[in-house]
């Protein structure tokens, strides 16, 4: 039919016209190229969250494991968690844990910044190697050991005590007591994450034009406002886009917790969302229960990236 | 996992700054003692970041008399050097076997890299070089899913990789992993593909090249430091990653190394610290190499000024 328009069309010979534009073919080169990627997210990750979705509306428990028929429960398990103080307990904690940890590490990590600032060539590069060094172990190497070091028995920490203050420290747990095993916690985590933090904010803080510093000094302004009101305004972005992945990374911790608690914490009284979750369904075999609060989770950290991926459109010019 | 740590590393690598310091202009007294002053506060926080690894090497060195007397040995002198906790840690009968759990470790990382490498180069490809319908909406998409925790994920991925009899398996463990980590992998080579310009191919065209050879030849080899640098830290993902590894290999015999670590800690019986160190030292040190290695390279820059030219 077409072949029959063309050729009524065709008599009056048409003057030579600038070449049609060609019709956009699908572009199949790119998504062929794509294709790999595609069936792996989404088989391996589309696929899970729709399945951690579908469980955490099911009765799904070990006999559902073994092959029993999981039935539709609505919003009962979303209900069981959200009236079960143990869940709002370990939500407290985990945001608790979360906002100390950031505070502590964006403080350390950007005054670590401002002295690499103000040192000389070999000194920064002796703090750097110090950075990279804490920076790259392994989260299970580094938990045990600071476990090692805080040890009841032979711990570095207990016989320095018992040396300086004269009473017997040996024996001593610091795991034991739930806001011990935190404050160990927040040592591994901040001691491991200052690094990213540090070298994130020289690299901003470095990018500031000399004169402009100069001339607020100049100006009179001294140390602490040359920070705040000159130094900070430069690197806002930078600053709440690492608070943001710092509030993400703290949030989901979960190797340290699991270690820590291995070498001796109390579970039911140290346990962070990941580890909660974790326990709920591998532990106890409640994997629709845990299946919502794993979505819970999800919602909660998909909320938190909501500025760094917006950020992150807009920077890439996408 | 920590892919998007990774990521900003990246980025944020090139702070080189000269010193502030002018050649020839004297400094005054006061302001070599403020010098000196931050210069020791510098040695501070180098001693405070370093204290926790150097303690983990100078305990795995040290006998189990001198790391349980109340006397503090802060250096294996000759006289009690001893490489018995590696022993231990590795060939003891009592523990959970060291070699296998190398073998696993380094099969499910080395799988997981060369999957993601392979998957992950070519999407970039489709990503920087071409311009079609969708293109934005998927990079954005790899962005997003960057943000799911895997530890919100571990249920619904054993129930899944249980279905499909895959668990105790390096296929099944592998499979999480490359899930995991080739969102970062897309990202960070569409950064290093981009950042070859495209004049270079465009040149090699006129001079005869065709499209793909232009690319096979000029570009790819531009790439591969781009390519080692986003292989190695696939690789300290997979390698330092516990979380998945606890779900998806659960008998003793498919443990990977940080199982393995975590076995030495239980409170079953007296803890021999020598040994965990020494064994923390094992897990550690292809990680700490690896990363010292891509820290530097990530920096990128390196074709700035191929166009100039």
């Amino acid at each position: 039919m077409s072949s029959l328009a063309t050729e009524a069309a065709a008599p009056p010979a048409p003057a030579p016209t600038p070449p049609r534009p060609r019709r956009r073919r699908f572009p199949t080169v790119p998504w062929l190229l794509l294709s790999g990627s595609i069936l792996i997210l989404g088989v391996l990750t589309g696929y899970p969250v729709v399945r951690m979705l579908v469980m955490s509306f099911q009765e799904y428990e070990r006999a559902q494991v073994m092959g029993m028929p999981a039935e539709w429960v609505g919003l009962d398990n979303y209900v069981a968690i959200l009236t079960d103080s143990g869940f709002w307990e370990v939500l407290g904690r985990s945001i608790v844990f979360m906002v100390v940890a950031v505070t502590l590490t964006m403080v350390l990590g950007t005054l670590v910044a401002l002295l690499m600032m103000r040192l000389g060539r070999k000194m920064r590069l002796l703090v750097s190697v110090g950075l990279l060094l804490a920076w790259s172990m392994p989260p299970l190497s580094s938990t045990t050991i600071w476990g090692w070091i805080f040890d009841t028995e032979y711990g570095l920490v207990n016989n320095l005590l018992t040396r300086i203050t004269g009473d017997r420290w040996f024996g001593h747990s610091w795991l034991l007591d739930p806001l011990g095993f935190f404050t160990i916690l927040t040592f591994i985590i901040v001691w491991g994450a200052i690094p990213f933090v540090a070298f994130t904010m020289y690299a901003g803080l470095s990018q500031i034009p000399g004169e402009v510093l100069e001339a607020a000094q100049l100006d009179g302004a001294g140390p602490f406002a040359r920070f705040r009101l000159v130094m900070l305004p430069y690197v806002r972005t930078i600053v709440t886009v690492l608070v943001v992945l710092s509030m993400i990374w703290d949030l989901k911790v979960f190797p340290q917790v699991y270690a820590l608690q291995d070498i001796g914490g109390d579970r039911e009284k140290t346990n962070t969302i990941g580890v909660y979750i974790y326990q709920m369904g591998m532990g106890q075999g409640h994997f629709g229960m845990a299946s919502a609060i794993a979505f819970v989770f999800v919602a909660i950290m998909l909320l938190l990236s909501v500025y760094y991926v917006r950020r992150t459109i807009k920077e890439e010019e996408l | 996992m920590s892919q998007v740590r990774s990521v900003e590393a990246g980025r944020a690598a090139p702070p080189r700054r000269s010193g502030s310091a002018t050649p020839g202009v004297r400094r005054s007294p006061v302001r070599r003692a403020k010098d000196a002053g931050w210069g020791l506060v510098a040695i501070v926080v180098f001693a405070l970041f370093v204290f926790p690894v150097y303690w983990m090497l100078n305990t795995s060195f040290l006998p189990n008399n001198r790391i349980r007397g109340e006397e503090i040995s802060f250096f294996p002198t000759p006289d009690v050097f001893t490489l018995d906790n590696y022993r231990s840690a590795m060939f003891s009968e009592e523990r959970a076997p060291f070699a296998p759990a190398v073998m696993n470790s380094l099969s499910t990382t080395f799988l997981t890299l060369v999957v993601c490498l392979v998957i992950g180069f070519v999407a970039s490809i489709a990503l920087t070089r071409f311009t079609f319908k969708g293109r934005r909406t998927f990079i954005i998409l790899i962005l997003v899913i960057q943000m799911i925790p895997g530890e919100a994920m571990i249920i619904s991925l054993y129930r899944i990789i249980d279905g499909w009899a895959l668990i105790n398996t390096i296929i099944g463990l592998s499979a999480v992993y490359v899930a995991g980590v080739l969102p970062f992998t897309i990202w960070t080579l569409r950064g290093f593909v981009a950042g070859v310009p495209k004049e270079l191919e465009e040149a090699a065209m006129v001079d005869g090249c065709s499209p793909a050879g232009a690319f096979w030849r000029v570009t790819f080899p531009l790439l591969a430091p781009g390519l080692v640098a986003t292989g190695i830290f696939a690789f300290i993902n997979a390698w330092n990653d516990f979380v998945l590894a606890l779900v998806i290999m659960q008998r003793p015999d498919t443990m990977t190394l940080t199982l393995w670590l975590r076995t030495f800690v239980l409170v079953t019986q007296a803890t021999n610290w020598g040994a965990v160190m020494a064994a923390a030292v094992l897990v550690a040190i292809p990680a700490v190499i690896f990363f010292l290695i891509v820290q530097g390279r990530m920096s990128g820059g390196l074709v700035a000024g191929a166009v100039k030219g």
